[in-house]
């Protein structure tokens, strides 16, 4: 994975200087709290209903054992023992005090981490594919790329300004797992005609009030051009990008106004002064951060297929979760494994530090040293040999996190919703352990197949209701909670945004009406093989409505 | 009837300002305005506290009392008071009976 250099160590050790010497000011009052917000916000320090919440940085969803145990002793010693893992594939934490901030950045600093631009209207942590590097179906590692982009972005002063946030999320494989369609910027790494790699550019997507799909605007960028070309889309969107409202402030809204022709034709104009200019990546410098991603050296493992065999005849609830969470490998030998942080009734995305600690002593002995944070609020051991599974399985079952339910309908997204956030209308954590718990059976959940649902708590809809194959919206109505629900959504290669079926549910209603959702696909689907969206795409929301609203309507 | 909440700067741990003219961690100790007069003083204290850099996030929010004990009328204030709903190990409910004993939704 990608190592700081003398930059890099430089850069953040100034920052974390910087940062203290601003949080003992402010704590002496020298600076008012609106002089000081934007520079927390910069920092990664929001204050939340409780406490003030630190967002961590993971650039697209990397990191390492060390990594990872520097997370745990920060849950440890300055938070209450746990922290949550996020859509964003970043890390929050909940109850950090403003005068122990520093120390924080300081211990994330000695491992080569940071919380720098987790918020303002800058360019956000860059998310890539949670399989990259490991995906059978992959044409390059995305995280290169990224990388780059980090890089481009950090601190860059043309663009610590916009109008608004600005997420860029790549893909390297076909399948898009980054969700790319619903970022300001998605970039699908492809190879043309002559064997180059290079982009298919979409920009304008996003979720909250207004959910768009992001449209394509250039089927291939070559790859020395991705920053000159993005240069290009974010100069336009810094020029034209609306300023006076927040809400039409995303870059989405413009292209959206400005139409995907004009709007392209503006960026091609602004990138044909910039082609070949000094933004052109030197095909030297792409090798020199390619090589931070190289993969592990993975040595033959052909045992695997006879040990898992074995295993599988051992133990039924091992089989279940090798077909559930382990994810074919280009190497046949090796595995990818999902560690789902959604164990029944529990806070999806949650990890206590001691369950952190022992991920990092797995990923250690049995991953190279390698995690992903995956936008479904999941970790992944990308490089697991098939000989070893079992024994990783056997240390996840220890440390309960062996929940064999990815893609599963358990396997839920949520933001932290009103029990956290300060932004949030209704609770989302509370209503995903109801649902969990409503479907524990895994027996149930694998009958019901693939199933995503999302929940968000507020209409920024961090917890991706819109993409959702059912997706849930928390909102206040005459000061309760009233969940809407969403179908049809999806967040892949094929993004569409979920349709509002009707009049939303209370708190105590809103898993029984999930429910009867599930049982109404079940009674209709061609046969176990149909999924969910592929049902609810061919016979569209009148049988759901029905079956959620038939008798009402009846009694009216 | 209301009361004055803000959180506090140093740990940003929600407050409310009590009649010994503290700010107590306890919403049961919150100094309770009647009346509009007793509400623009409530107001005037958090503003100045406020520029003190002592408090942020400050704001009057509605109560009401139930046996006695003072209950926010939004649901976010009763989380606010007490803590996750979802983790009654943590917060002030993890020291303390939450304030008004909100119920989560029914089915956990």
């Amino acid at each position: 994975m990608y190592r700081y250099d003398e930059f890099d160590h430089d850069f953040v050790q100034a920052r974390v200087a910087q940062f203290a010497d601003q949080v003992e000011r402010r704590l002496a009052g020298e600076i008012t709290e609106e002089q000081f917000r934007p520079l927390r916000l910069m920092n990664g320090v929001y204050l939340q209903l409780h406490a003030y919440m630190l967002r961590i940085a993971i650039p697209y969803g990397t990191l390492n054992s060390r990594q990872m145990r520097m997370l745990a002793h920060i849950a440890r010693r300055y938070d209450k023992g746990y922290g949550h893992f996020t859509t964003r594939q970043n890390i929050q934490f909940n109850w950090p005090a403003l005068g122990d901030m520093p120390a924080i950045l300081a211990d994330l600093a000695s491992v080569e981490m940071h919380a720098i631009q987790t918020s303002g209207n800058c360019i956000r942590n860059v998310t890539a594919d949670h399989f990259a590097g490991a995906a059978a179906d992959e044409v390059a590692d995305p995280r290169p790329y990224a990388e780059i982009l980090r890089q481009w972005s950090t601190v860059h002063p043309e663009f610590s300004f916009l109008p608004r946030k600005f997420k860029i999320a790549v893909t390297g494989a076909e399948r898009d797992r980054a969700a790319i369609q619903t970022h300001d910027i998605g970039l699908h790494v492809k190879k043309n005609a002559q064997g180059e790699l290079g982009f298919a550019v979409y920009v304008g997507g996003g979720q909250g009030r207004t959910p768009l799909v992001a449209k394509k605007i250039r089927d291939f960028l070559p790859e020395q051009d991705l920053l000159s070309y993005c240069t290009a889309i974010l100069r336009v969107y810094n020029l034209y990008g609306r300023r006076d409202n927040k809400y039409k402030a995303r870059i989405k809204i413009l292209v959206h106004e400005t139409g995907v022709e004009d709007f392209t034709r503006q960026v091609e104009a602004e990138w044909a002064e910039l082609k070949g200019g000094e933004l052109t990546l030197p095909a030297a410098d792409i090798a020199a951060i390619d090589a931070y991603f190289a993969p592990p050296a993975l040595p033959a493992r052909p045992e695997g297929d006879d040990v898992l065999k074995m295993a599988r005849l051992d133990s039924r609830s091992f089989g279940e979760w090798l077909d559930q969470n382990v994810t074919t490998h280009r190497n046949p030998d090796y595995a990818a494994v999902t560690i789902s942080l959604k164990g029944i009734g529990e806070v999806p995305g949650d990890a206590s530090d001691s369950q952190m600690d022992a991920i990092a002593d797995i990923a250690e002995q049995f991953a190279f040293d390698e995690l992903r944070v995956s936008h479904e609020q999941n970790l992944i051991l990308p490089h697991v040999a098939r000989a070893d599974l079992r024994a990783v399985y056997d240390r996840l079952v220890e440390i309960e996190l062996a929940t064999a339910n990815s893609n599963l309908i358990s396997d839920i997204i949520a933001c932290p919703g009103l029990d956290y956030c300060a932004l949030a209308n209704a609770r989302s954590i509370t209503v995903a352990q109801q649902i969990s718990n409503r479907f524990a059976s895994l027996e149930r959940q694998r009958d019901i197949g693939e199933l995503k649902l999302k929940i968000s708590g507020c209409i920024n809809a961090c917890g991706h209701h819109h993409v959702g194959h059912i997706g849930i919206l928390g909102v206040e109505k005459k000061g309760a909670e009233l969940y809407q629900v969403t179908l049809g959504g999806s967040g892949d290669e094929n993004t569409s945004v979920g349709e509002i079926i009707g009049r939303g549910f209370g708190p105590d209603e809103i898993t029984d009406a999930i429910e009867k959702i599930v049982e109404t696909y079940l009674g209709l689907r061609t046969d176990g093989s149909e999924k969910f969206l592929d049902a609810y795409r061919r016979v569209g929301p009148a049988p759901f409505k029905e079956a959620l609203y038939a008798s009402e309507a009846k009694a009216a | 009837m209301k009361v004055l909440t803000a959180n506090r700067l140093i740990d940003g741990i929600a407050v409310w300002y009590a009649p010994d003219h503290s700010w107590s961690e306890r919403l049961a100790s919150a100094e309770i305005a009647r009346d509009k007069a007793h509400e623009e003083k409530l107001d005037a204290i958090g503003k100045a506290a406020f520029a003190a850099n002592q408090v942020l996030d400050v704001d009057i929010i509605d109560v009401d009392l139930v046996d006695g004990e003072i209950v926010p009328l939004r649901l976010r204030e009763r989380i606010r008071a007490a803590g996750p709903s979802n983790r009654l190990d943590l917060g002030k409910q993890a020291e303390q009976p939450a304030p008004g004993g909100y119920a989560g939704p029914a089915g956990i």
